[in-house]
């Protein structure tokens, strides 16, 4: 490079740096925005509800106690609550709500309807589903010394806990409804959120329009929206037609490359990392996964490194991590992940040593099935990888791509060998990701059917862990025997690319599709 | 023929009778569960306690017979039960799409006719000669060509000559009669292609029997014109099969036009058809099912009728 260039270069990255307060532009007011999405909510219940189809068109409506910042992911900012203090001992949160939240009708937000939505999802009543119960099970008291102010007692600390309280499915209900009827949010749309519920029509769209009400000055910006469930091809076509501008879960590489070659500056492209990722795990109770060096075998002969970048032009994965999202704070760095049995750049290595362990197992012609979802992307391609990795140290294995209903059925009733699981969250925190691999005792989605009291222990002393530093260790303490053991082990991570019109403004990538959904900051430019 | 009328109806009840245990029994020896697939499978970690809550509150804990005595005792008095995904009515669930596949249904029907019956005629009446060729080569076309491949094909014509896609929401025909066309005419002409090259080769092939019996020779032999014996001897006759054909397609239009209900993104029974059996929705599949069987047998019942009246030697009622 010469030194032309390099003034070039610097100069250029100087301006790159200057764009984004240069570009600022001032968020206009005004228009409906239109999505897309790929499923429909089969209720209206959040606390009941685990699917993006669910969030898209209902998280506008409701608020919750604080909320993720987009832009600074994974920082946190209020929602409901204006301000909020933790002691020291990490057993007392208190909240301080805004004065001026309302709910649809007009009625005020008061700390006793944040009591009794927490009351509901940690102790729900008969016939009520509570999704993330667990999540709360340190919570003990629930205090409201006034009408703005929220107190949450916990019998141990939860490294966890303040992100749990920015959790999207986590919505605000109203406890006089809940009063009335703990079902009552199954069937209503009732919240504080900036947008009000105007209709439903199932298998068809969902329409919400602005709450002239809401708490934050001059949001939202939008007049309303309009959700509508479309899915495969149709999505595309309609950002094509200019029917809709955005689908907020991801589309394929494929899908973005044909819609930038179609519609040049008329489609801009967000990409990012994801918190999701495709697991294989072993059903160690049958013959030969019971024997911890099959399993670490299979593990072994992946080649994430080598495959990632080829995999990422066809699929929607990309980065190579361990069991939790590379890039997170708390995920192995480079130097640790490459010593973690499985992500050794060193491939032919590793495969000797998959060879040598299968042998020795007495498993060297090994064959089994692998159990995998008829999910087009990215199961079916991620499932094709592995087979060819395992191909590669002689392992022959037959891809059965069931149903989803029954792809379930299969993994939870044990009527599998090999299969491929699925780990997605909103938003990264070990406390959620390393679930999956507690002893099935401990984890109803340990479909391994192992039990580790060392892993259990491991995830208790790391969830109260107050110092990064000292989690980091003990995550890596988690992750290492979970490779060692090779129960379960990651694939490649997921990546989501977001292709939509240039008109809408004010959205930010995340590494989850179910947070910043609220559309209160988001506008349209035309 | 009153008389056979209410034969031909009292024989529906067997037959709704024998579908309804038929599914019930079917749908509960199929693994998986809908529960599980409501709950886990975005990757909660939902308990068993929490399962079987949800498993109680949806019936799927009671005995079989229980649960049958409760979906038949219903459907008696005209309650389909609710949906176990949604939990809204399945009359609902149904109510709101049917509107749509009929109106689709009903086009593609029409437009059928509309190519068929004079496609079919002209094809017979000009056997193996140009017209002919022509009218069979459109008509293998189409049944080659799946419909839901001539709707894609469609679809991208669309966007690519035109950057225009039809509507992506159903607007209903006494709304916005415009809007409506606008959506619902690409899909029936994609089906109704397909379905007017099955009932033109009926027409041709039923037209050409007819036209070599001993009666149409006779009528010709007495210098009657041969518009008129194509119109009042043959077609009268040839139309018999014609007419099942047609009402056979249309009672399978109106719950299996999954793939190209997909592929226009329209809100129809087809679509619900495999969301509920994809998600294992008991009550919503059953419901479904005799929904079809009824129109199948009502269909049915309706051609049975119309025989009588396009055929003169069927005389039900005069034994």
């Amino acid at each position: 490079m010469t030194i032309c260039h390099l003034i070039i270069a610097t100069a250029l990255a100087a301006a790159g740096a200057a764009l984004p307060l240069v570009a600022q532009e001032m968020p206009k007011r005004g228009g409906t925005l239109s999505f897309a999405v790929n499923a429909e909510p089969p209720n209206y219940d959040c606390h009941a509800n685990t699917s993006f189809a669910f969030i898209h068109p209902v998280a506008p409506h409701y608020s919750t106690l604080l909320k993720f910042d987009a832009p600074k992911y994974p920082a946190v900012t209020g929602d409901l609550a204006e301000s909020w203090t933790v002691a020291p001992d990490g057993l007392t949160y208190t909240f301080k709500l805004r004065a001026n939240a309302k709910f649809h009708d007009g009625s005020p937000v008061t700390s006793a309807d944040v009591k009794a939505t927490y009351e509901r999802l940690r102790n729900p009543p008969a016939g009520v589903v509570s999704i993330r119960r667990a999540q709360y099970a340190d919570m003990t008291e629930i205090q409201t010394p006034d009408a703005t102010t929220v107190v949450f007692k916990l019998k141990a600390p939860d490294a966890s806990m303040l992100q749990n309280f920015a959790s999207p499915w986590d919505c605000i209900y109203s406890a006089a409804k809940l009063a009335e009827d703990p079902k009552f949010p199954e069937k209503n749309v009732f919240g504080s959120g900036p947008f009000t519920f105007v209709e439903h029509v199932r298998g068809s769209h969902w329409v919400g329009k602005r709450n002239d009400a809401y708490y934050l000055k001059d949001q939202p910006y939008l007049d309303g929206y309009k959700a509508v469930f479309i899915s495969g091809a149709a999505i595309i076509n309609a950002i094509q037609g200019g029917q809709v501008s955005i689908e907020f879960r991801g589309q394929t590489p494929a899908e973005r490359d044909r819609l930038t070659a179609a519609m040049g500056d008329k489609i801009r492209v967000q990409e990012g990392p994801w918190v999701c990722n495709l697991v294989i795990g072993f059903n160690t109770e049958k013959k030969p996964f019971d024997d911890a060096r099959v399993r670490r075998a299979l593990n072994l002969a992946l080649d994430r490194w080598g495959g990632a970048p080829g995999m990422s032009r066809i699929a929607i994965v990309r980065d190579v991590g361990g069991l939790l999202r590379p890039g997170y704070s708390l995920a192995a760095n480079e130097a640790d992940l490459t010593a973690m049995p499985g992500f050794s750049k060193d491939i032919r290595a590793s495969r000797a040593e998959a060879v040598r362990l299968l042998k020795e197992a007495g498993h060297d012609k090994l064959k089994f099935k692998l159990t995998n979802r008829n999910v087009p992307m990215p199961y079916s391609p991620v499932g094709i990888f592995v087979i060819d990795q395992w191909r590669q140290i002689g392992v022959t294995v037959e891809h059965d791509q069931l149903e989803t209903r029954l792809y379930q059925a299969a993994l939870s009733g044990g009527n599998y060998e090999a299969g491929m699981d699925f780990n997605c969250d909103f938003m990264d925190e070990p406390n959620l990701q390393l679930l999956k691999y507690l002893s099935a005792k401990n984890s109803p989605i340990n479909y391994g059917r192992y039990n580790d009291a060392k892993l259990d222990d491991l995830y208790e002393k790391q969830k109260r862990a107050s110092d990064p530093k000292e989690r980091y260790r003990l995550v890596r303490e988690f992750e290492r025997h979970v490779l060692e053991q090779s129960y379960t082990f990651p694939t490649i991570w997921y990546h989501r690319i977001i292709a939509h019109s240039p008109q809408v403004k004010g959205w930010h990538v995340t590494p989850s599709h179910y947070i910043h959904q609220e559309l209160s900051s988001v506008w349209l430019s035309q | 023929m009153l008389r056979y009328m209410i034969q031909r109806m009292l024989l529906m009840l067997p037959t709704l009778l024998g579908v309804a245990l038929l599914v019930f029994f079917m749908l509960r020896v199929m693994p998986g569960d809908i529960v599980e697939l409501k709950l886990r499978a975005d990757g909660a970690s939902v308990s068993e306690d929490v399962l079987n809550q949800e498993r109680a509150r949806l019936g799927l804990d009671k005995p079989l017979h229980v649960q049958l005595a409760t979906w038949l005792g219903g459907m008696l008095v005209g309650d389909m039960g609710l949906s176990m995904w949604t939990g809204q009515p399945v009359a609902h669930e149904i109510a709101i799409r049917l509107e749509l596949s009929l109106q689709v249904s009903f086009m593609a029907t029409l437009i059928a006719v509309l190519i068929s019956i004079p496609a079919g005629t002209v094809a017979a009446l000009f056997k193996d000669t140009w017209i002919d060729y022509i009218v069979r080569v459109l008509a293998i076309a189409g049944l080659a060509v799946p419909s839901f491949w001539l709707g894609m094909i469609t679809i991208l014509s669309l966007l690519t000559l035109f950057s225009w896609l039809p509507p992506i929401t159903f607007t209903p025909f006494l709304q916005d009669p415009g809007a409506n066309l606008a959506q619902l005419i690409w899909p029936a002409l994609a089906v109704g292609y397909r379905y007017s090259a099955v009932a033109t080769r009926m027409t041709r092939s039923a037209l050409l029997e007819v036209l070599r019996e001993d009666y149409i020779r006779t009528a010709r032999a007495k210098g009657v014109f041969e518009r008129l014996v194509v119109a009042r001897h043959a077609m009268r006759n040839a139309i018999l099969p014609v007419i099942t054909v047609i009402g056979l397609e249309f009672a399978f239009l109106i719950g299996g036009l999954v793939v190209t209900e997909q592929v226009f993104n329209l809100n129809g029974i087809g679509k619900l058809f495999v969301q509920a059996v994809g998600r294992g929705d008991y009550t919503l599949i059953q419901g479904l099912v005799m929904l079809v069987a009824f129109i199948a047998v009502a269909v049915n019942f309706a051609v049975d009728i119309l025989y009588a009246v396009f055929d003169p030697r069927i005389r039900y009622g005069g034994r």
